[in-house]
């Protein structure tokens, strides 16, 4: 085992330096993330496709600007670094499925925002990776095409739905993803392969060429092997888009994290006689009372959240007890109010335009409901109609309209506890990672272990999962940071700086645990 | 707020050929542009259309504004209005007029001829993508709600109406549901009755199908082709209040919406082209009752006269039905132009459940009063505000007010020759005879005539100040409007010696060799033949070039043949 003076605060920057000064060629890079990936995805399954010549092409091409020094590739921020894409967000020319047999076949006609700003700061996709169906689930077992296990552990999920990107990351073949969090998809997978993940304010991030599950709650975010890493990967891909989308919005820009970071390493190294100092000094943190003690709450999860709370106290934090009495309702509020915005979205698959269709109907009619019956998976049947019911007339208001009203109250809610603190600490999931079968077993009661990611969702608040233990099993615990809205400085802040002092990302290395 | 730039469609979603089969088969390699080419879809009607609407309507014959009741009588109406009031009201469709497309910035040019060139992800409903609203269909909406006299929403918002079929890309459409942009307007129609505007919400239009197999008819079709060129054209729906209550009031509803609509620049209104469509809600109930009976809807309107028509042969069928005891059900109808008839197309079975709920890709809407205000100080005089002023302040007939103000292009014409010293009833009957008669005939615009506003008021000046005769004018016309005569009238009138005669002796010498010529008639006259003194100063004024003050002439005949001078 690693200790962690010998971790780099990030991989990321490493990598990209040493492509920059023409130490490693971006070729290489790529060469050995598609070696990894050969390596280990036989037993992960992460990825859908893999995109290796086109990477190489790409990489070639910087290596050549590099060596021309040409000052525009030398300035880009992730010049040469191989990531992998969620595959429900578009990538032009290459195949893009939201891992369901209804879009097989579909090449998009354009990049998403997040994927086009991730190419021009110089990153290389290597390949699209898998997820539950149209991001619907908690394991990525919805998938219409393979089974992702979890790289700490084969024989359980990675998570889900982002549940592609955090094998692919925690499995060592990239050093960060792209991920999407509707109710804790990036969080979750995060917490359950023991990586980090951040799921920004809504939106901080252009949803733009995002294959949208629920409109309002929707984000892209990243997932990397340490807050640095996904604290830069958010930096790239954040930002207004007034022309693709209109929720996308800035109000208060991203800090330069470089910065933030290295004020954190500065008074970590200036603690008083040479002992550790104490960079969160002033930092008030709410910790969610109800999230210790809800029921399903694995002991070790509460365990090492509180563990968590009492790090950071160490580092200068100021802890303090937070309530959020309707953290009980956010579940039931936060599907119907997802599912309702899915019937919709939804809709759109038809075969008319794009994707798969049904052959032999009898009538454009009967073709749509073939179409739409053979296409998509059980799992998304069941939400399409949960979510269509909630709508009806006679229904809506008893469903839709309530969760709004909940949802309502929920940002009072959390007004009221940030008017008290900074950020606001609870577990990530209230248990480590399922395994395989256990999601489908469960039904929907599954949906209640969506309890601790979905608030942060609903009120659109910047929220982050980093590890903080493993179980008895080894399987990795995670603890979620939720800020106020557009503050994703002190939840990066806080997280490095517990990272920095803590262990638990030097015991659980990328790569597949033999 | 800025005009967004039209965009063309990726190569990509340009190249796509859209072709939905009934039996699914993807026809390979049928491009939906050469299919469509040969097809009776597109037509030529295009080309013609947009060349209609300068038309100037001639005088008061050719339009409703003389005559207000229906000119032939009609038994079968007046038996239905002696037991029965129509009650209608009117949704009007009307594409507004941006160069963009609503939710995306793909052109909204007319272009049947070549589908799915004018299409982008957004419009084309594909995964991931997002709609961006276009402000100025915010604008032109709103202003268009001022001018219906509606108040305009200083929070408004969009939402998503689902349903499922194949010319709606998303299988939703993005409009607005319960905070519409201006809502409680009123107009006044020329005929003076008042109809209330219930609401103007915007939204966007749907792909056009074109059905394959079966003529253009969706029965027995083979399959459809889809061209989404339409698809997210920006819209505003208008609902009217039950106000109206025959065929005239619904045509004339509509054409005073189109009127008010191309006034302020929010659409062009073509019908031809399905820029301003209208569906009609007709019922009967009792004289004297207030109740709101079953109503049937009429659809595929063309033009007004299909309004007035088919409105009109639906009061008299739900006449007969209720006579009858037939039940009236509540469906559409679609107006049959052949047959004139109005024919089932479905009956409406209970309200369809739209699942309306806020369109959450889209943030509600805040429009400060300064904005607002700012737009309203930008809207023109309107239609009715100018035919009352055309009344009070230039004495012009109701009718001739109303044909004057139908296009602005000719009020502007109009307003220009007055203000360049035209006398406005003279000015008016040249614009309405001579001037509507030419414009018609050379299908050209009133802004593309070479007789000019100040050349129309000096031709009018000569007229009144007696320096040429009507006669000379009509003769000069012709030039005038092709744009000769550049020098001005005046010059031309005396450089050719044109000026009217007023001399009298001159008159007395053209008079005296008629009258010579004519002896026989001359002692005709003087036997008592008094009615052939018309036939002197017809001879003399032609003798005389048409150049003779017809006055004067007049009098100097009278005296000569009377041979008291």
């Amino acid at each position: 085992m690693s200790t962690k003076a010998a971790l780099s605060p990030s991989p990321l920057s490493d990598a990209v330096r040493a492509v920059k000064s023409g130490q490693r060629s971006a070729e290489s890079l790529v060469q050995e993330s598609l070696d990894r990936i050969a390596a280990a995805d036989g037993k992960v399954a992460a990825y859908l496709s893999v995109q290796g010549e086109a990477a190489l092409e790409a990489a070639r091409v910087i290596d050549n600007a590099v060596a021309a020094g040409d000052a525009a590739t030398l300035a880009k921020p992730l010049l040469g670094l191989p990531v992998a894409v969620k595959d429900n967000l578009c990538t032009q020319g290459v195949p893009t499925t939201a891992a369901s047999k209804i879009l097989e076949g579909y090449v998009p006609s354009y990049d998403a925002t997040a994927v086009r700003k991730l190419r021009e700061a110089g990153a290389i996709i290597v390949g699209k990776v898998n997820m539950d169906e149209f991001a619907m689930g908690s394991t990525t077992e919805t998938s219409a095409y393979k089974v992702t296990r979890n790289p700490r552990n084969l024989g359980h999920a990675p998570g889900g739905s982002s549940g592609g990107s955090a094998a692919a990351v925690a499995s060592g073949t990239v050093l960060g993803a792209l991920g999407t969090d509707t109710g804790g998809s990036i969080r979750q997978p995060a917490a359950w392969c023991g990586v980090v993940g951040i799921k920004p304010t809504y939106g901080r991030v252009s949803r733009s060429g995002l294959i949208a599950y629920a409109s309002s709650l929707d984000c892209v975010g990243p997932i990397a092997t340490c807050v640095a890493d996904a604290a830069a990967l958010l930096a790239a891909i954040a930002g207004p888009d007034a022309a693709s989308d209109a929720t996308a919005a800035e109000p208060a820009p991203l800090p330069d994290f470089g910065a933030v970071l290295r004020g954190v390493d500065a008074a970590l190294e200036g603690g008083a006689g040479g002992g550790r100092g104490r960079p969160l000094e002033g930092l008030r943190v709410g910790l969610i009372s109800e999230a210790l003690t809800a029921g399903g709450v694995a002991p070790e999860v509460a365990a090492a959240a509180r563990a968590a709370a009492d790090a950071l106290a160490a580092l200068g934090a100021r802890i303090a007890d937070v309530s959020l009495p309707r953290l009980p309702q956010q579940c039931a509020a936060y599907y119907v109010n997802a599912l309702s915005e899915a019937s919709a979205n939804l809709a759109r698959f038809d075969g008319v335009r794009y994707g798969a269709r049904a052959r032999d109907a009898a009538s454009a009619r009967a073709s749509l409901l073939r179409t739409r019956h053979d296409g998509f998976g059980a799992e998304v049947r069941q939400r399409i109609l949960l979510g269509t019911f909630s709508l009806s007339a006679g229904y809506a208001d008893a469903y839709y309209a309530r969760a709004q009203a909940v949802r309502a109250g929920l940002r009072t809610d959390f007004a009221r506890a940030f008017a008290g603190a900074d950020v606001l600490l609870c577990p990530t999931a209230p248990t480590t990672a399922y395994r395989l079968g256990d999601f489908e077993a469960k039904g929907v009661a599954s949906y209640a272990d969506d309890l601790f990611t979905v608030p942060a969702s609903l009120a659109g608040l910047p929220a982050l999962s980093l590890p903080c233990g493993v179980d008895a099993a080894g399987l990795p615990i995670g603890v979620q940071l939720i800020g106020g809205a557009w503050q994703e400085e002190a939840l990066v802040r806080a997280a490095y700086a517990y990272e920095r002092s803590t262990d638990w990302r030097a015991r659980l290395p990328p790569g597949l645990q033999s | 707020m800025g005009t967004r730039r039209v965009e063309l469609a990726t190569a990509a979603a340009a190249a796509m050929c859209l072709v939905l089969a009934s039996h699914l088969r993807l026809v390979s390699g049928l491009c939906a542009r050469s299919v469509l080419g040969a097809s009776s879809v597109g037509s030529s009607r295009h080309a013609v259309a947009s060349r209609q609407r300068h038309t100037l309507r001639m005088g008061a014959a050719a339009s409703t504004g003389g005559k207000r009741k229906r000119g032939k009588a009609n038994p079968e109406m007046d038996a239905v209005l002696e037991k029965y009031e129509p009650v209608i009201g009117i949704e009007i469709h009307v594409q507004l007029a941006t160069e963009s497309k609503a939710y995306c910035r793909c052109s909204t040019t007319y272009s049947p001829l070549t589908p799915n060139t004018n299409i982008c992800p957004v419009c084309m409903g594909e995964p991931g993508s997002l709609p961006v609203p276009n402000d100025k269909v915010v604008e032109i909406a709103a202003k268009a709600g001022m001018a219906l006299g509606c108040s305009i929403a200083q929070e408004t918002k969009w939402d998503r109406k689902n349903y499922f079929y194949p010319d709606t890309p998303k299988n939703y459409q993005i409009t607005q549901y319960d905070r519409p942009i201006g809502e409680h307007g009123r107009i006044l129609l020329p005929n003076g009755r008042e109809v209330g505007v219930t609401r103007i919400h915007m939204e966007e239009d749907s792909a056009k199908m074109n059905h394959q197999g079966a003529g253009t008819s969706l029965a027995g079709s083979t399959h459809s082709l889809i061209d989404f060129n339409r698809a997210g054209i920006p819209l505003a729906e208008i609902v009217s209040e039950p106000d109206m209550r025959s065929g005239l009031d619904a045509a004339e509803y509509g054409k005073e919406l189109q009127r008010i609509l191309r006034y302020i620049g929010a659409s062009d209104g073509n019908m031809a082209e399905g820029s301003l469509r209208l569906d009609v809600n007709v019922s009967l109930r009792p004289k004297g009752s207030s109740e709101l009976r079953t109503k049937v809807e009429l659809k595929n309107l063309n033009s007004f006269r299909a309004v007035q028509e088919s409105t009109d042969y639906e009061i008299i069928r739900q006449g007969k039905c209720y006579e009858t005891g037939e039940t009236i059900r509540q469906e559409t109808r679609l107006w049959d132009e052949k047959e004139k008839v109005t024919k089932i197309m479905r009956v409406k079975e209970g309200e369809s459940d739209y699942r309306y709920f806020p369109e959450p890709d889209i943030p509600p809407l805040r429009l400060p009063r300064a904005v607002i205000d700012g737009w309203r100080a930008e809207l023109c005089e309107l239609p009715a505000e100018k035919r009352a002023r055309y009344r009070s302040e230039y004495k012009l007939s109701e009718a001739d007010a109303e044909t004057i103000t139908d296009d602005q292009t000719v009020a502007a014409y109009f307003e220009a020759a007055i203000a360049a010293g035209a006398d406005p009833s003279e000015a008016a009957k040249w614009i309405l005879g001579d001037i509507a008669a030419y414009v018609n005939k050379a299908a050209v615009a009133i802004t593309d005539i070479g007789l000019t506003p100040p050349l129309l008021a000096e031709m009018v000046t000569l007229i009144q100040g007696g320096r040429i005769t009507g006669k000379i004018a009509k003769e000069l016309l012709p030039e005038l409007l092709e744009g000769g005569c550049e020098g001005g009238v005046a010059a031309v009138v005396k450089e050719r010696g044109m000026e009217v005669i007023t001399d009298v002796t001159v008159i007395e010498g053209v008079v005296r060799e008629v009258m010579e010529k004519n002896a026989d008639k001359v002692e005709q006259y003087r036997g008592g033949k008094a009615q052939l003194a018309g036939f002197f100063v017809g001879q003399s004024m032609a003798l005389s070039g048409s150049r003779a003050d017809p006055g004067t002439l007049q009098r100097v005949v009278k005296a000569m043949l009377d041979g008291t001078q």
